[in-house]
């Protein structure tokens, strides 16, 4: 990439079509976008989506550790960590002290059916079927499936200083471990905390959305192993579509709490080309709620780097010249 | 905000959510004390490029002399703290391989490399006496490479993800070109006899004064998420470092003549520039692992923006 494209290049906000921008022509000349939209109202923890790329992809393991916190000893996206099923168990009812009285759940948790329940999610089944506003817990499941956003403006392909990271024709963003020189600038640059180092390794690693599958035209290997249809691939404007719809439908039912994530092509990174539909608010999730590219200030960056660096010219000068002067 | 210790709950504490309270953006891979060392190198070698290009012009040699020597190795142990930091250090110059604007690391690496080139040249020229034209050009090409190098770090760290980063963008530029200075300024004061250091002790004072501007402008700034500036191991770093800069300064002004009141406050400028580059590095990995400086931040925005939209204009 020349100096020029990465100027010409947009750093934030709307933009309708990623594969151009990148430098693949007009619409007619690459494929549509590609991505995924995971309704998580659907999904019944079984992982078979994290399993599923762990053998496509032949990602080593990321350890055996139990994490003692819930069902989920994944516990988050990484380098060998492609697909995270988050497993969040919630209270109905959490109370805001806890007074130390005995309970039926984990201390803190209300664990009386008192009060309204939380938007009786009828008709989420999530809500209803694995514990929902009748379990005697009071516990609510929440079961979702994390990957790579493939972020409109992606956050760690715009700090890449070797080129490793590129969009690819499908407007997904991938590393090539060809070129990657393990300087991790993308780590840090990713507002979701996706991509990692691999220790091992030295290099960066993340979601690839299946390059090598997209190429011979098939299904990644997540979407094709899911069970429920909950993690869905497609064109991007069309998963769009299907998400809206099965928002409305939901709401028709009354399950007031589902909710887009990374759908909004106007949000902080341009919209997510994997993004999903909630039933909690996305930090429940470990999701950030309002996630946006650093590059976004990047000009305001470089304003305050100049600024900053004639003050220190400045600087430099003012020392010699009263200097000068006192000794004449 | 030193009651870290207090297990009253304030009442202006935030109450946010997250997945078992861990933390979302993943924390920086960069390592200790590679990266932080490589901000000071570069902070106190592009500083001292300045000073050698002044003590050229006004003819003082001793000054010229050693900080070009500053200079050349400052960048030079600072390339080798950032290939050290590389998870794979044979594929340095892959770094090269393309320049991006929206890449500081990328835009440094394209002001790095000629600093370093040229720094090396002055400095072998003034020391050989060999070419001494060409040296000099390359000592005019070093010290406008000098000041970016100093500054862009800022830009580096900050176009992150990173809260107690990102967030100060502003004003962590001014931060390191302060620091920068105190530090090419306390080196000279602390090799040099007080005479040929005078321009140095300008400098160092000059830049104390901005650093300890930048960073209480960038904690009054910041709110919440100039915690991890004030609070815990990151907090303490940061305290010594302006303890250290104060210091420093009170002395410059106070032992103008004596020459080992001179070196102390000369040491203690380095020192404080050091602990400020580990301080604010330290503050930055702070604040990704905690999960509230990512959440309670982008709430808030989320919140100031549906007001926005409930009351029309
Ligand atoms: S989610 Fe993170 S790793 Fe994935 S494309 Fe966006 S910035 Fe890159
Ligand atoms: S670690 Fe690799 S992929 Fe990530 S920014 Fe550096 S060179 Fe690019």
């Amino acid at each position: 990439m020349s100096v020029r494209d990465s100027l010409a290049r947009s750093l934030h906000g709307r933009l309708d079509d990623v594969q151009g921008d990148a430098g693949y022509g007009d619409p007619a000349e690459h494929p549509p976008r590609m991505g995924f939209f995971t309704d998580t109202s659907v999904c019944i923890g079984c992982k078979a989506c994290e399993v599923a790329c762990k053998e496509w992809n032949e990602v080593p393991d990321d350890g055996y550790a139990l994490s003692g916190m819930s069902y989920d000893n994944t516990q988050a996206l990484g380098a060998s960590t492609w697909r995270h099923v988050a497993f969040v168990e919630k209270p109905l009812h959490p109370t805001t002290t806890d007074l130390g009285l005995p309970g039926m759940g984990p201390p803190g948790w209300d664990t009386h059916e008192s009060g309204l329940p939380r938007a009786a999610p009828a008709g989420a089944d999530q809500a209803t079927e694995s514990g929902g506003a009748n379990d005697d817990a009071g516990v609510r499941w929440l079961m979702s499936s994390d990957v790579c956003k493939h972020c409109t403006h992606a956050g760690c392909l715009d700090v890449c200083p070797t080129g490793s990271l590129f969009r690819t024709e499908f407007g997904t963003v991938v590393v090539q471990p060809d070129i990657c020189n393990g300087c991790g600038y993308c780590v840090s640059a990713c507002p979701y905390g996706v991509i990692d180092l691999r220790k091992e390794d030295g290099r960066a690693f993340k979601c690839t959305l299946c390059y090598d599958r997209l190429k011979e035209g098939q299904t990644p290997a997540c979407a094709q192993a899911c069970p429920t249809e909950s993690i869905q691939f497609g064109e991007v404007d069309e998963l769009r579509e299907r998400a809206d719809q099965r928002l409305a439908e939901l709401h028709e039912k009354g399950v007031d709490v589902a909710r887009l994530y990374g759908r909004d092509p106007e949000d902080g990174v341009g919209g997510d080309g994997a993004f999903f539909l909630l039933l909690d608010e996305p930090e429940v999730y470990g999701l950030p709620p309002d996630p946006v590219v650093p590059t976004r200030d990047i000009a305001d960056m470089w304003k305050h780097v100049g600024a900053a660096a004639l003050t220190l010219v400045g600087l430099g000068v003012a020392s010699f010249v009263s200097s000068a002067g006192r000794r004449r | 905000m030193r009651g870290e210790q207090s297990m009253v709950p304030e009442a202006d504490v935030q109450p946010f959510e997250s997945y078992y309270g861990k933390q979302i953006i993943k924390t920086p891979t960069w390592k200790t004390p590679d990266v932080p060392l490589y901000l000071f190198l570069g902070g106190l070698a592009g500083s001292s490029a300045l000073l050698a290009e002044g003590a050229a012009l006004s003819g003082n040699t001793t000054l010229e002399r050693f900080t070009r020597l500053v200079a050349a190795g400052g960048a030079g142990a600072g390339t080798v703290c950032l290939v050290h930091d590389l998870g794979r250090p044979e594929r340095f110059l892959n770094m090269l391989r393309v320049l991006k604007i929206t890449s500081p690391l990328s835009v440094g690496s394209f002001i790095l490399a000629p600093f370093s080139a040229l720094s090396s040249a002055a400095a072998a020229s003034q020391v050989t006496g060999r070419l001494p034209v060409l040296g000099r050009l390359a000592g005019v090409g070093t010290a406008l490479f000098g000041p970016p190098l100093v500054t862009y770090t800022a830009a580096l760290i900050s176009n992150t993800a990173v809260p107690a980063w990102h967030t100060a963008r502003r004003e962590l530029p001014f931060v390191f070109a302060g620091s920068g200075a105190a530090a090419a300024g306390g080196l000279a004061m602390l090799a040099l006899p007080v005479r040929a250091g005078t321009p140095a002790h300008r400098m160092a004072l000059a830049g104390a004064a901005l650093e300890v501007g930048a960073v209480a402008t960038m904690e009054h700034r910041l709110g919440m998420v100039a915690e991890p500036y004030q609070q815990g191991g990151s907090g303490r770093l940061m305290r010594i470092a302006r303890g250290c800069t104060v210091a420093a300064a009170a002395l410059t002004v106070v032992g103008r003549r004596s020459r080992l009141l001179r070196a102390v406050a000369g040491a203690s400028y380095v020192a404080g520039s050091v602990v400020t580059r580990f301080g604010i590095f330290e503050a930055g990995l702070a604040s990704a692992r905690d999960p509230k400086y990512t959440v309670v931040p982008q709430r808030e925005r989320l919140r100031a923006r549906q007001e926005a939209r409930a009351e029309p204009a």
